[in-house]
């Protein structure tokens, strides 16, 4: 069976010109938020509940009910209504929205018009970390554009909304991407997470609501609202509809983002559009989620199918549909090492569990793949992560969590045999690391 | 401190806030893209700026990996080190990298021409191996290629 290749999100993707205003006009595009501002598409209650119909979870990572977000903004506060938008990508594996901004700057454009329509906004910060040099380019002249032509501004098209929509770079922290760091990093404060309740959608930038969607997320919005909520609710699995960007990286034929309704099977991904394992080899393990879900062994990646409920139900999570691939050559001591470096380097520092946590998790791990562990280690590397997990205000010390001890329950014969065999070991292929953590 | 060009847009970038404050990383890029790094002289000025103490653009600049509170050479290169590059010739070509600038992480070559530093996922894991120079993304690279790339780098 072949996979049938989505057509939505990606579909100007390949077309000349894709970035620019005229061409996106002439497929259709602000046609949508057009309609929405000038009332065609009910009130803004009436689109949020279009949104919440649709089934659309947010592909940030959290999976959460975009739509139901969007109800949490309290009415009447006096206060203003912000949203911003997360284009932090920084999920090892992760690289999606990356394209959207490089490739289809107005279709995120338009999903941030009608989405401030629908929560009452009048000011968007786009969120964009400054390692995105290109997207910025392209996404700040696709706001030129849109000013020029009288679709963001005071008064729009006559209809009454107004929208200043502003990129916020950001200065290359991982940890900016999780929602409370990304509204204290706007603010201009340490971008520490902040405890929640409150929400942001009640208190958030500068305590006023807020509501903050990841960019994929945005990008949905003018397409649902164009077509309907029933339409998207009815694309891929029931429970969790629509049509994502799966990325695929490590050691495929053909790495890339593949746009495909969600419900389809792991390992026809892999095998399609992918092209299967390079150089013949055979599949060891998946990263199924970015790197902050739990790993899948080939066999269970032969179970899975693409969609919430079918990788929660193999234990892991679907996260930001980040899918690194990692062959029969790969050492998964070292392949954990390096992922524990990751998140040694982006925590913030906050909590103690994390800041202590992670660089010894690092710190055990190095003496385990160069021969020198003890026999004790693993255990106390499930007995570090078990004091780390949901000990912190924020996700990222669960994210090291889940990677670090998945893998070492799975692949723990690995483990054993680098500790047996001493200093002499062999030191492991592929993805090996040798650099110290450290901000270098 | 800048001209009127890039004082207007300081304050351009400035004027899109309610509170002048959340202006700092933008404004902090603005300054790093004209002199290179943040150095003291620099942060004091934006502190007054943004109205608000030394102490508050110092906590963020030494926060982010990519605001630069140390003079730097005259090109950056970014390695990312993560687990997709580093899979897929990302660890071979840091390792020729080091080599070819005999410098380790974080170093500046003694002429002064580069500074080599890790970064962590740029969001190319499908173009593996990825580097940055001076910012900009370079995908998919070989050996030759990279030495081509700093060849050019003048």
């Amino acid at each position: 069976m072949t996979l049938p290749m989505g057509n939505i999100i990606s579909a100007r993707f390949g077309k000349d010109d894709s970035c620019a205003l005229k061409g996106y006009r002439a497929d259709g595009g602000y046609d949508a938020y057009l309609a929405a501002i000038h009332g065609k598409k009910g009130t803004p209650d009436d689109i949020t509940a279009m949104v919440k119909a649709s089934g659309l979870k947010g592909r940030g990572g959290a999976g959460f009910s975009t739509g139901m977000k969007w109800s949490f903004v309290p009415k009447n506060t006096g206060k203003p209504v912000y949203l911003c938008v997360n284009g932090d990508e920084s999920e090892p594996g992760t690289f999606k929205d990356r394209q959207i901004l490089e490739l289809d700057p107005h279709q995120l454009l338009e999903g941030v018009g009608i989405t401030c329509y629908a929560i009452g906004a009048h000011t968007a910060y786009v969120y964009l970390r400054c390692e995105f040099r290109d997207g910025i380019r392209k996404t700040e002249a696709a706001i030129k554009e849109a000013y020029a032509a009288g679709l963001f501004g005071k008064d729009i098209d006559g209809s009454g909304f107004d929208l200043d929509v502003h990129v916020h770079i950001g200065g290359g922290a991982y940890i900016c991407g999780e929602e409370t760091s990304l509204l204290n990093s706007i603010e201009g404060v340490r971008p520490y997470p902040r405890n929640k309740p409150p929400f942001p959608a009640v208190e958030g930038l500068w305590s006023c609501p807020t509501i903050i969607n990841n960019v994929e997320t945005i990008a949905n919005i003018p397409h649902i609202v164009k077509h309907g909520a029933e339409w998207h609710a009815k694309l891929g699995h029931p429970d969790d509809p629509g049509s994502r960007l799966w990325c695929v990286s490590g050691h495929v034929n053909t790495p890339g983002v593949f746009e495909i309704e969600t419900g389809y099977s792991l390992q026809e991904l892999i095998d399609g559009p992918c092209g299967g394992i390079r150089n013949g080899k055979r599949l060891k393990a998946i990263i199924p989620g970015g790197s902050s879900s739990k790993v899948l062994t080939a066999n269970e990646v032969e179970k899975t199918t693409m969609d919430t409920p079918g990788i929660r139900a193999m234990g892991s999570s679907l996260g930001s549909a980040g899918i690194i691939v990692l062959d029969e050559d790969t050492c998964m001591v070292q392949a954990n090492l390096n992922l524990m470096r990751f998140y040694a380097h982006e925590s913030c520092g906050q909590c103690t569990p994390c800041r202590e946590g992670t660089p010894w998790v690092v710190k055990i791990l190095e003496r385990v793949a160069s021969g020198h562990g003890r026999k004790a280690d693993l255990e106390l590397l499930l007995d570090i992560a078990h004091n780390m997990e949901g000990r912190t205000v924020c996700a990222l010390a669960d994210g090291a969590c889940w990677p670090l001890t998945s893998i070492i329950k799975k692949f723990r014969h690995e483990y054993e045999a680098k500790i047996q065999q001493g200093p002499e070991a062999d030191a492991g292929t592929t993805a090996g690391a040798s650099a110290p953590v450290g901000a270098a | 401190m800048f001209d009127e060009t890039i004082t207007a847009e300081l304050e351009d970038i400035r004027g899109r806030y309610p509170v002048a404050k959340a202006a700092l990383v933008p404004v902090l890029h603005v300054v790093q893209r004209e002199q290179g790094w943040c150095n003291a002289e620099a942060q004091q000025w934006v502190a007054g700026f943004l109205d608000i103490t030394a102490m508050e653009v110092f906590e963020v600049v030494t926060f982010y990996p990519m605001l630069y509170h140390a003079p730097r050479g005259k090109h950056l290169i970014h390695v990312c080190r993560t687990l997709s590059c580093d899979a897929c010739g990302g660890q071979e070509l840091w390792q020729h990298l080091k080599a070819k600038l005999g410098v380790e992480r974080g170093g500046t070559t003694d002429d002064g021409r580069f500074t080599l530093r890790g970064a962590e996922c740029l969001a190319s894991c499908g173009t593996a191996p990825v580097i940055l120079i001076d910012g900009e993304r370079h995908e998919n690279l070989s050996h030759d290629d990279v030495d081509k790339l700093l060849e050019s780098a003048t």
